[in-house]
């Protein structure tokens, strides 16, 4: 049986005559749960959120609950921030698009919610350079929100004061790891910072505490305050609960963005079914499950999962059993490669990429980002020497876990997981 | 350098956001200054520091760090083509070097490729995060997907003549 979409935050996206004006959100009962929410304690939604057991959707899959609970607003004198995470910079990802463009009343429906339950009362948005159609959109919708006092001095009467601004960033991947987005909000060079504090929520924006989410968790808390937390960890899995957003691209017949409850279905049945199989007639090569950065799946492997060895079709969609074997779910981009291609220019061009956002605070990163981009564009160009694929990999070992932020791990993972499916491929390039 | 009235009141406007500290607003204050004026000068990068009682290096970094920022002007039109791998699997370097084509744009591959008549700048750039609608392209502020053919490259630059 084919799974079905559960479209809640989707619910409008892609709907003919839906528009991304306050009129027509309105029309479909836009800012009931803001209304509701505001007669509410804050610490009421917080814990509803908690009970949701709503995981983050950036890449982390961090507890949202718990992120929050860090937060006191009776204990701290400063003052509280929240950021939303727009930053949508993952190769492979492009869900927070279709939110920001065609549904953006949900998010700051949403970010309001949060705000409120935070005691928060300065928010922005970060969004990222490339959308400047996204970022006009969101200030309108904000405009539009604050004209109707959804936003603004004494929210709906409620006594309660909240500004969103959306600040633009420009072309910076290293921008969606929190703290280098908090030092980029600054207006400083978006270095990482060192770690601990490990949360925001401890030292975060202007040395106050803050709250980083993104977009699609921000969403997540307005359906959460609307059907309980309760209700809510019934969809999905334990532990993996709620709907998550998958987008699929490269070589599937219908590449697009489907909303799933997680776990609700395989990865075979995410490839074969709702996006039509492989295309020009072609076979399943390998699959980068969630985002650029996560390990890539051979297709003809066998994985561990728990006590049983499966395929590579019978991974169920969720945060926990990519995560037990041995990759992540991240940013829930799916890229798929076909069995024409080349996985040595597919990791080429992959590591392109990361010598590029390398923000070059730390040195493994910088310097080993930038060698590996050049190792392998020479094998992809032919010339290749006995020790390049072993090298290769020593690179890469030599920068996961001895940098600041996670970008270390995020571009030696493609290296040493491309190197461990397909090494045969790396090795066949010596003559 | 003389600003308009106008110009000058966008980019006060733009410091009141950030009520806490207006250092913040030196990335907002770029973007604006870029789409005025096409490029960051040395002069801008004083302006903008004067007005946010910054010293200009710290300006200036944030200009060197940040792709988007340009200390040079581009052609009059900016065509950016999605490099990353699921454009690249859907066929972004033959769309690159198509438009390239097209335009007579010159220059290496991975940088900023002008045309002679300065009209156009085609240039490869880091994920655009619009994955499934490979490959995509987009011409100054708009975005164009699955741009896989000569006519639908042909047709985004005559948007742009």
């Amino acid at each position: 049986m084919p799974a079905t979409q559960r479209r809640i935050l989707f619910k409008h996206i892609d709907e003919a005559g839906y528009t991304n004006d306050l009129a027509c959100y309105l029309k479909n009962g836009g800012y009931a749960e803001l209304r509701r929410a505001l007669t509410l304690e804050p610490q009421f939604i917080k814990d509803e959120v908690k009970q949701s057991q709503l995981r983050g959707r950036g890449g982390a899959g961090f507890s949202c609950g718990v992120k929050w609970g860090f937060i006191d607003a009776k204990k701290t004198a400063r003052p509280i921030y929240l950021i939303c995470n727009a930053d949508e910079s993952e190769p492979g990802t492009f869900k927070d698009r279709q939110i920001i463009h065609q549904d953006p009343h949900q998010l700051i429906e949403g970010m309001t919610i949060a705000c409120f339950a935070n005691s928060v009362h300065l928010a922005y948005i970060y969004i990222r350079g490339e959308f400047p159609e996204g970022a006009r959109i969101l200030e309108r919708a904000i405009s539009e929100a604050k004209a109707k006092n959804f936003l603004g001095k004494n929210i709906l009467g409620a006594g309660y004061d909240l500004e969103i601004y959306v600040h633009r960033g420009a072309g910076a991947y290293i921008c969606g790891e929190e703290t280098g987005l908090i030092e980029s909000i600054e207006g400083k060079r978006p270095y990482p910072r060192i770690k601990p504090p490990y949360f925001p929520a401890v030292l975060g924006l202007y040395q106050c505490p803050t709250i980083v989410n993104n977009v699609e968790t921000l969403c997540n808390v307005k359906h959460i305050v609307s059907m309980g937390g309760e209700a809510y960890a019934k969809i999905g899995t334990p532990n993996n609960t709620g709907t998550r957003l998958i987008g699929v691209s490269g070589d599937v017949q219908r590449p697009g963005c489907y909303e799933f409850e997680c776990g609700a279905l395989t990865l075979g049945e995410l490839i074969y079914e709702v996006c039509g199989g492989i295309r020009n007639g072609n076979k399943l090569k390998a699959v980068i499950p969630g985002g650029s950065s996560s390990k890539i799946l051979r297709a003809d492997a066998r994985f561990k999962l728990r006590d049983k060895e499966i395929g590579i079709s019978d991974i169920p969609l969720d945060f926990d059993s990519f995560a037990a074997i041995g990759t992540m779910s991240g940013s829930g981009g799916v890229i798929v490669m076909d069995d024409t291609r080349d996985m040595v220019d597919c990791l080429a061009n992959l590591s392109e990429f990361y010598a590029h956002e390398s923000c070059g605070q730390c040195t493994p990163c910088r310097e080993g980002s930038q060698w590996m981009k050049k190792i392998i564009h020479r094998m992809s160009s032919g010339v290749v020497r006995q020790e390049d694929t072993a090298l290769l990999k020593s690179v890469a070992d030599n920068i996961a876990g001895r940098t600041i932020c996670a970008f270390g791990e995020a571009c030696a993972w493609p290296v040493q997981s491309f190197i461990a499916a397909f090494r045969e491929e790396f090795e066949a390039k010596v003559r | 350098m003389n600003l308009t009235p106008e110009f000058e009141k966008k980019l006060d406007e733009a410091v009141t956001h950030y009520p806490v500290s207006k250092r913040s607003a030196a990335l907002p204050l770029l973007h604006l200054w870029q789409e005025e004026y096409g490029f960051i000068s040395d002069a801008a990068v004083e302006l903008v520091a004067a007005k946010l009682d910054m010293q200009p290096v710290h300006i200036l970094e944030l200009v060197t760090f940040y792709p988007m920022f340009r200390r040079v002007p581009v052609g009059k039109h900016h065509i950016k083509v999605c490099r990353t791998l699921s454009c690249a699997l859907g066929g972004s370097h033959e769309t690159h070097a198509c438009l390239k084509k097209l335009t007579a744009a010159d220059g290496d591959p991975h940088g900023p490729c002008t045309s002679s008549d300065g009209k156009y700048t085609v240039e490869f750039v880091e994920c655009l995060a619009s994955c499934d609608k490979a490959p995509v392209v987009m011409g100054d502020d708009d975005l164009y997907e699955n741009v896989n053919t000569e006519g639908k490259a042909q047709a985004i630059l005559g948007k742009y003549s």
